[in-house]
């Protein structure tokens, strides 16, 4: 069964095969993504710097179209387009025309007609970024900062920047997911980008109730049993319990989910002495994860945060680049 | 392949002119910073003639560019690395070769988000004319004028040497 990723996957790539949109892992190759991890590490140095500023994107204007919540995704979103010295416009939906009854697209054009550059769009509905970047001029570009059960493809490659800071490569890397996949566009994401960058064996640990219907046909090895999932592990990455997303009773209890599924330093012990231990936030201590793991010395779950910016900023940039390599080509045509 | 100037005699003669200037305007022990990537290479080579410790500075100035609205990113971004302070410290700034100065106005923009120096000197291997800026080395190895169809390209980083390229159809 096609997904949406087999249709539209093609849309985020400029007539060069450069980044135009950024949507998606699935359809991009492994050279992709490592520019995007290679531009990622340049823009880690411009954060130690007194002016956290490079003049890239001056001039251009960036939009957070943020139709469900989130603080940590657009705060780093803002903070990688300030960076990258952009107008940041943070469109808070809920007070916004929109819920006056104006429909996306009269929204979208309007927008347009103020001569922004890039959309950011984070969506309760899986596919929505790939409509608007149907939908928008050649002179947007479009990147997914979430959307639905379907796609986070920034925080994936936040994760893959993480990784390879630690371990310096994704060859022979066995990676556990652990938790509620079944709700989590990172896992998926994540999943796509650990089998693309060549990573040896990527495993999810979950219990049935939170797993995906065919899950085994994305690449991966499935565990009911942190005990069996967990061993011999190089790199841990932990998902939150995703309570808003679900519908019904699929856990029997957070103490129990903890007891089974729950990292705590017992668990910890069955992975390799180096492991690293990850998780997207925020965190339900106590639930998803022990504090004294979280807090521990093989949690990075900081790190991700702060290449949270840096990969924003490449991808930011990146598909910038895309989209004017595009419209001079255009404009040469003409 | 024969180099269109003799680096090492140019080399030789950058030093002592840098030197000079140097002692001239009371700097002391200034840091040397290369502009990727030939800058770099040329940076290194002088360091090692003057005898002046502590490492080279490297800037990639690809965020930078006045261009990208233009031709985007360069794909080959590399981390600029200043592995001391700059902020009060005389800097002395090298590139290969100096051409329109857009290179060296982006240089510079960079150099002060690291911190404010008190001076920076310039230095070029190769002076080939053709400034679209006021911006002037204080030292150069060697200058050269080039054709419109013509562009030099240092190789290296051992040896180095500066290969005269001319360019074809509209590329």
């Amino acid at each position: 069964m096609p997904s949406i990723d087999d249709e539209l996957s093609p849309l985020q790539l400029n007539r060069f095969q450069q980044l135009r949109h950024f949507l998606t892992i699935e359809g991009l190759s492994r050279k992709h993504l490592t520019d995007i991890l290679d531009t990622a590490d340049t823009f880690i140095e411009v954060g130690s710097r007194s002016i956290k500023k490079v003049p890239l994107l001056r001039g251009k204007t960036v939009a957070n179209l943020f139709f469900e919540a989130s603080t940590r995704t657009r705060t780093t979103f803002e903070l990688a387009a300030k960076r990258l010295s952009a107008d940041v416009l943070n469109i808070n939906i809920t007070t916004s025309a929109t819920s006056k009854g104006e429909s996306l697209s009269d929204m979208l054009r309007n927008l347009e007609a103020m001569a922004v550059d890039m959309f950011v769009v984070r969506h309760a509905q899986s596919g929505a970024p790939h409509f608007i970047a149907k939908s928008v001029t050649p002179r947007v570009s479009v990147i997914n900062a979430g959307d639905g059960r379907h796609a986070h493809p920034t925080q994936a490659m936040l994760d893959m920047l993480t990784i390879r800071q630690h371990k310096h490569k994704f060859e022979g890397l066995k990676v556990a997911i652990v938790g509620d996949i079944l709700h989590s566009r990172v896992a998926r994401s994540q999943i796509q980008a650990l089998n693309l960058l060549g990573a040896e064996e990527v495993r999810v640990i979950a219990p049935d109730t939170l797993l995906p219907p065919y899950i085994d046909q994305f690449g991966v090895k499935v565990f009911s049993s942190m005990k069996e999932g967990m061993r011999d592990v190089d790199v841990v990455i932990m998902l939150r319990l995703q309570k808003e997303r679900m519908e019904g009773a699929l856990l029997p209890s957070e103490q129990e989910f903890f007891r089974l599924y729950g990292l705590s330093q017992d668990k910890l012990v069955l992975a390799k002495p180096d492991a690293i231990v990850m998780h997207p936030g925020p965190i339900n201590r106590g639930v998803e994860i022990e504090s004294a793991v979280a807090d521990g010395p093989q949690s990075v779950i900081l790190n991700q945060v702060t290449n949270g910016i840096a990969v924003r900023m490449a991808v930011m940039s990146m598909a910038m680049s895309g989209q004017i390599a595009e419209l001079t080509a255009d404009e040469e045509v003409a | 392949m024969t180099s269109l100037i003799d680096v090492d005699a140019a080399m030789r003669d950058m030093v002592e002119k840098l030197k000079q200037l140097c002692a001239e305007r009371n700097i002391d022990k200034p840091a040397l910073v290369g502009i990727h990537t030939g800058g770099v290479w040329v940076a290194r080579r002088l360091q090692s003639l003057l005898g002046w410790d502590g490492p080279v500075g490297e800037l990639d100035i690809s965020f930078y560019r006045d261009d990208f609205t233009r031709i985007g990113l360069n794909p080959k971004v590399k981390a600029s690395s200043l592995p001391f302070e700059t902020e009060g410290r005389d800097v002395v700034l090298v590139d290969d070769v100096i051409m329109s100065g857009r290179t060296i106005r982006a240089a510079m923009n960079e150099l002060f988000d690291f911190g404010r120096p008190a001076s920076i000197l310039l230095v070029a291997l190769m002076d080939v004319g053709g400034r679209d800026l006021p911006i002037q080395p204080d030292v150069v190895g060697a200058s050269r004028r080039l054709q419109s169809n013509q562009r030099v390209k240092l190789l290296g980083p051992d040896p180095l040497a500066v290969e005269l390229r001319e360019k074809t159809g509209s590329s």
